[in-house]
């Protein structure tokens, strides 16, 4: 048993710390609303190689495992960065995992950021795609469309709505133009297992962001606590407050446990490591969201003004995890992939 | 990193396993929990006989040489089993503390007769008066020549009615500040002045109050320092790693995964296809790996010599909290059928989901209340101001 990252890993974490101190700071955040696009620091993460770590060295990249994605999505939600570093790590696996030789020159676009690539993790309703992550500002979107996955490119006809987490999210459809102009990356039987295999990805790699977010409010909260008096005292002193915040940090430590681990376990521990994603996810979205509503509360009246930074946290911490899925809902996933889908046991 | 605990604690583990699948019947369980006693002299036997009354101690001290990991493996499939090992858990907790800051003469007297199961000692720490604030204890000791007079009483006293010893916490200064005042005392239990009186709990298990009056015991018996007790008590409360109900949560969600797969609904569907029943079974399964994890990591640190600060704390409060929510939810998604008593020939489970939401109660209370481990975080972990 080890639980620290290796001296590597550590240089790696410390890499994107000092990289998100300089390009995501609260003001680049804030900046960077309604949209949450910061075109510099997605400019930075390319030229870092954060989509090139993502997948193996026949596909161009240079092979982190996921637990080293992990650490850097941690790093990527203590931050809260504006830019599509875990969508696009996602959808250059996916592309990587699919044949073809258009949607392998795709990829190699993408490693460079000549292209952004997003994945519809949600089957598309009546042709439109829903609420894509990162769809408002990516060239091109894998989505499953009759049996296939598709590479779809984004046009103009796509609706950018204004959303509470200031996510660049888009509904996309797939018009007659778009398809026509679509790459298959995989079909049948090999799509929906390319699609499954990504949301693994991106549940693993959400939940480690999550227990970014988790961690961060927590501090936020205990460095708020620490200063402001009332009756006569610091109310990090009042156990109202205290045990709340005891509470919280144990969770954001059981959530990055948990995220690790579900990250560690898909190349040394494959057969538990769709059950782990889940499981990481559900517990680092419901610590997330328990984390950053009661540090905001303990800030009282404060809280609520947008000029505190908790509330860039709260907002977040909710719609990274609901744009895919609840709390609740990955328990569900939890209980398919311990005892197989309904109707199968 | 690596969150495999090791061929060497997996290789353990079977063998534990192979132990219980003989010693740990089904009769042996509804024992335990018809009399109150998780105490059994055979499977003390037994396990003397396999050389794990210690397996954590060294082997020159009469142990296995186990370490935190390995022991985690051991722990963690004799709590999920509910192997009656309160007993000998007390008994070799005061044992370690004896063999850190004794005697030669109490080591001598004591250790041998510990590691052979021939002696139970059980705790003297909590007063009426004297709960989670253990440091208020007010039991009085008057020393009288090479004795000490002891008067008081004493709560919690588990397993006092077959107890050969208790380790007792006494007031020798009640001029000083509070834990400045304190000395431990291994005070045998078979004289006058001792009392014990049964309390029966919400869980089965019997515990006891026991009452000292003018009970005499010689200085030879004193553990540590006079008025240094609280320096001897703190050995006693970190001698124990991994601290936590992970195995208890293990424990429910098997039950319910068994009660899910066998139970049908009015239609005759089986449990395990409601949304309901895989969101509660699925939420079980999150919180035990969380709790192992927690757990787990407090074994990892103190294996690996790293400082603690409030991971035990932290393993603690987690799992007896989400026991006690898990086994909630469990038991109102079961319905009706789990109102059905632990060993009710007509429960599901043998009706361990039932006695869970009761058991799981005191888990959030004994070993410091979640309020005194949320202390503990608060201060140490986050450095808040000393919270009331």
């Amino acid at each position: 048993m080890e639980l620290r990252p290796s001296d590597e890993q550590q240089q790696l974490i410390d890499a994107y710390a000092a990289l998100y101190a300089k390009e995501s700071s609260p003001e680049r955040v804030r900046a960077a609303e309604p949209l949450g696009f910061d075109r510099a620091l997605w400019g930075q993460l390319v030229e870092m190689g954060s989509m090139s770590m993502a997948v193996d060295e026949v596909h161009g990249g240079w092979g982190a495992s996921v637990l080293d994605l992990a650490l850097v999505a941690h790093e990527h939600g203590r931050a809260l960065g504006p830019a599509p570093l875990i969508e696009t790590q996602v959808a250059c696996r996916l592309l990587a995992r699919g044949g073809g030789d258009a949607a392998q020159a795709l990829l190699k676009d993408a490693l460079t950021g000549d292209r952004l690539v997003t994945v519809a993790l949600r089957p598309p309703r009546a042709d439109v795609a829903f609420l894509v992550p990162a769809g408002a500002v990516a060239t091109d979107v894998v989505v499953l469309h009759r049996g296939s996955l598709l590479v779809v490119p984004t046009a103009d006809d796509r609706i950018v709505p204004q959303n509470s987490g200031s996510m660049p999210l888009a509904d996309v459809p797939l018009s007659e133009t778009a398809l026509a102009a679509a790459v298959t990356v995989a079909s049948g039987r090999a799509a929906l297992e390319a699609l499954d295999a990504a949301l693994d990805d991106w549940l693993v790699l959400t939940a480690s962001a999550l227990s970014g977010i988790a961690e961060r409010s927590v501090e936020i909260g205990v460095g708020y606590a620490k200063e402001r008096e009332a009756f006569g005292q610091k109310i990090g002193g009042f156990q109202a407050v205290g045990h709340r915040l005891a509470d919280c940090a144990t969770s954001a430590a059981g959530a990055q446990l948990l995220a690790r681990e579900a990250a560690w376990s898909v190349a040394e521990d494959p057969d538990r490591s769709a059950e782990l994603a889940a499981m990481a996810f559900a517990f680092a979205a419901a610590t997330a969201r328990d984390a950053s509503d009661y540090a905001l509360h303990f800030h009282g009246g404060y809280g609520f003004m947008l000029e505190y930074d908790i509330q860039l946290y709260f907002r977040r911490a909710r719609a990274w995890a609901n744009v895919v899925m609840s709390p609740a809902a990955a328990c569900r996933l939890v209980a398919d992939r311990r005892y197989g889908p309904r109707g199968a046991s | 990193m690596d969150f495999r605990l090791g061929e060497s604690s997996e290789a353990l583990r079977s063998e534990v396993r192979e132990f219980l699948d003989e010693h740990m019947t089904r009769d042996l369980e509804e024992q335990v929990y018809r009399t109150g006693v998780s105490h059994d002299e055979e499977f003390t036997r037994a396990l003397v006989e396999r050389g794990w009354m210690a397996p954590g101690w060294p082997v020159e001290f009469g142990g296995q040489g186990f370490d935190p990991i390995e022991m985690v493996a051991i722990g963690e499939e004799l709590r999920l089993a509910d192997a009656p090992t309160y007993g000998i858990g007390t008994t070799m907790m005061v044992a370690t503390v004896i063999r850190a800051a004794g005697t030669d003469a109490q080591k001598a007297e004591i250790i041998p007769r510990a590691l052979s199961g021939e002696i139970v000692i059980v705790l003297g720490f909590s007063e009426p008066e004297a709960g989670s604030d253990v440091a208020a204890a007010a039991t009085r000791a008057v020393r009288d020549g090479d004795e000490w007079v002891i008067n008081g009483q004493k709560m919690f006293t588990t397993n006092a009615q077959i107890g050969d010893y208790v380790f007792l916490l006494t007031r020798t200064n009640p001029h000083v500040a509070k834990h400045q005042g304190l000395t431990m005392f291994l005070v045998p239990m078979d004289q006058p002045g001792v009392e014990v009186q049964a309390v029966y709990t919400l869980s089965g298990e019997r515990t006891n109050i026991t009452y000292y009056n003018d009970v005499r015991v010689s200085d030879a018996w004193r553990i540590g320092g006079v008025d240094e007790g609280w320096t001897t008590m703190t050995v006693a409360l970190t001698a124990e790693h991994g601290a936590g109900f992970a195995a208890a949560i293990d424990r429910l969600l098997g039950a319910a995964e068994s009660w899910a797969r066998t139970a049908a609904d009015d239609d005759g569907v089986a449990r395990l296809e409601d949304v309901e029943v895989r969101e509660a079974l699925g939420r079980t399964a999150v919180d035990l790996e969380v709790a192992r994890l927690l757990q787990r990591r407090v074994a990892w640190m103190a294996e690996t010599g790293l400082p603690l600060a409030t991971e035990g704390p932290m393993s603690k409060l987690f799992s007896s909290e989400a026991l006690k929510a898990r086994a909630q939810d469990i038991a109102e998604i079961v319905g009706p059928d789990a109102l059905r008593s632990y060993f009710d020939p007509t429960a599901p489970s043998h009706g361990v989901l039932e006695h869970m939401v009761r058991f799981s109660l005191g888990t959030t209370i004994y070993a410091g209340t979640s309020e005194i481990h949320r202390n503990m975080i608060a201060q140490r972990g986050l450095g808040l101001p000393r919270t009331r």
